[in-house]
């Protein structure tokens, strides 16, 4: 149980490390620039909130399996995706990007732009407006919407289980082997996963809470 | 010293066409709320860009030249200061050498703002928050210094307090700058020349 915890945390955390970058620039483009085609990126990017995640799982192996345009791609480098460790990170990837965009979005937008001009006429470059007054106002929303993506990365299984398949010392998630315990009919299992499962996503939602009650983050 | 030339904004409802040219080294714009004055100091900033027309300081377009690089000091209307630094954070933001630190000391005097660096921005009273606003603006040796309604928010008998710092910029510091406001009774003692706006038109001009 040990080594099928420690897998979804450490994948948990790897796709929470591709998403904050990733979905700070998408949600920062989205807060601060008008351009043709930001209603379709909009709706993109929100749709694994929608889809049944099994579909979005289906859509992954159609794009990252041998004969997709990034899996073959990948496998001209050597790397292969599909029921790998790397599945379930991208499976993690697409199903929590939408939430954290969301709260990072909200939470720049809520940025005056008054202070990013003063910044501006004060010689500061786009990179340190940014970094120096942005983010930093931002930071209670971004912190927030990086808890909730980690703990929805953690609890991911129907994109999961199209895409990386649920191979017991390969791909085996949380999720996933609750799922397999049921199945088995190892109810005792099943619960204790389950136990596990709640205590994280306890401990996640009620840092994101704290955080969220806090005026400011220091 | 500052002329815009024909300078074209689209707003909500109707077109900014500004056209004036100011040699005082402190000029006021004055109209009723909603004229375009804010609109003006944004594009002579440099973050607002207009449709058309030129922006010119010391006899130079500026056109192309972003706002970090205009060497423009800018006190906008209402909370500026940020809210995640210091007071002394806020006024070093701008300043990247040592060079600068004489003229930041002497800023730092004449606002009479040196009790105040450790504080946090939230404990300052409205005027405090003006005089560090106008400091942080000031210590980059700006070429012009805008005000956009640097009265505004503040209780009567704190206006003349401010007026006098302001006089202080003028005559001591001898940095030109550009006074937006709404109230004629500001002007008078401030600046040499003020420009009467309406509904996005130069409609007057007075000197001194």
């Amino acid at each position: 149980m040990t080594s099928i915890v420690l897998f979804t945390l450490r994948s948990a955390l790897i796709s929470t490390v591709i998403v904050v970058p990733i979905g700070l620039a998408i949600a920062w483009t989205l807060a601060r620039l008008d351009w043709r085609g930001k209603s379709l990126v909009e709706t993109v990017v929100a749709l694994p909130l929608v889809m049944p995640p099994v579909a979005t799982g289906l859509i992954l192996l159609k794009l990252l399996g041998r004969r997709g345009i990034i899996g073959s791609f990948l496998e001209g480098m050597g790397i292969d995706v599909v029921f790998t460790w790397r599945a379930v990170v991208a499976a993690m990837v697409v199903m929590s990007m939408p939430l954290f965009v969301r709260s990072a979005r909200a939470a720049l937008e809520e940025v005056n732009v008054r202070f990013e001009n003063v910044a501006r006429t004060l010689g500061a470059s786009e990179p340190r407006v940014f970094f120096a007054i942005t983010l930093p106002l931002a930071m209670r929303g971004v912190v927030g919407g990086t808890l909730l993506a980690l703990a929805r990365a953690i609890g991911e299984f129907g994109a999961t289980i199209v895409v990386a398949g649920n191979i017991p010392g390969r791909t085996t998630t949380l999720s996933l082997a609750i799922f397999g315990a049921i199945e088995m009919g190892r109810d005792s299992e099943a619960y204790r996963l389950m136990v596990v499962a709640v205590i994280i996503a306890f401990a996640a939602l009620w840092i994101h809470e704290a955080i969220v009650r806090r005026g400011t983050l220091r | 010293m500052l002329a815009l030339d024909h300078v074209r904004v689209p707003l909500a409802h109707f077109e900014l066409d500004i056209t004036f040219e100011t040699l005082s080294r402190a000029t006021g714009i004055f109209g009723p709320s909603g004229a375009g004055k804010t609109t003006i100091l944004e594009v002579i900033a440099g973050i607002r860009h207009p449709v058309s027309g030129h922006v010119v300081i010391d006899g130079a377009a500026v056109d192309d030249v972003p706002a970090r690089r205009r060497s423009i000091g800018y006190v906008p209307q209402g909370e500026s200061l940020f809210p995640h630094m210091t007071v002394e954070k806020n006024i070093r933001f701008g300043v990247r050498d040592h060079e600068a630190e004489p003229f930041l000391q002497r800023v730092i005097d004449v606002l009479e703002i040196a009790p105040l660096l450790p504080r946090g921005v939230g404990a300052l009273s409205g005027g405090e928050s003006k005089r560090v606003a106008l400091a942080r603006a000031l210590v980059r040796s700006p070429r012009l210094l805008l005000l956009d309604e640097p009265l505004s928010g503040l209780d009567r008998p704190l206006h003349g307090r401010v007026i006098d710092f302001l006089i202080r910029v003028r005559d001591e510091l001898r940095v030109p700058m550009v006074y937006v406001t709404h109230d004629s009774a500001e002007l008078g003692r401030v600046v040499f020349e003020t420009i009467f706006i309406d509904r996005g038109s130069v409609v007057a001009f007075e000197s001194e």
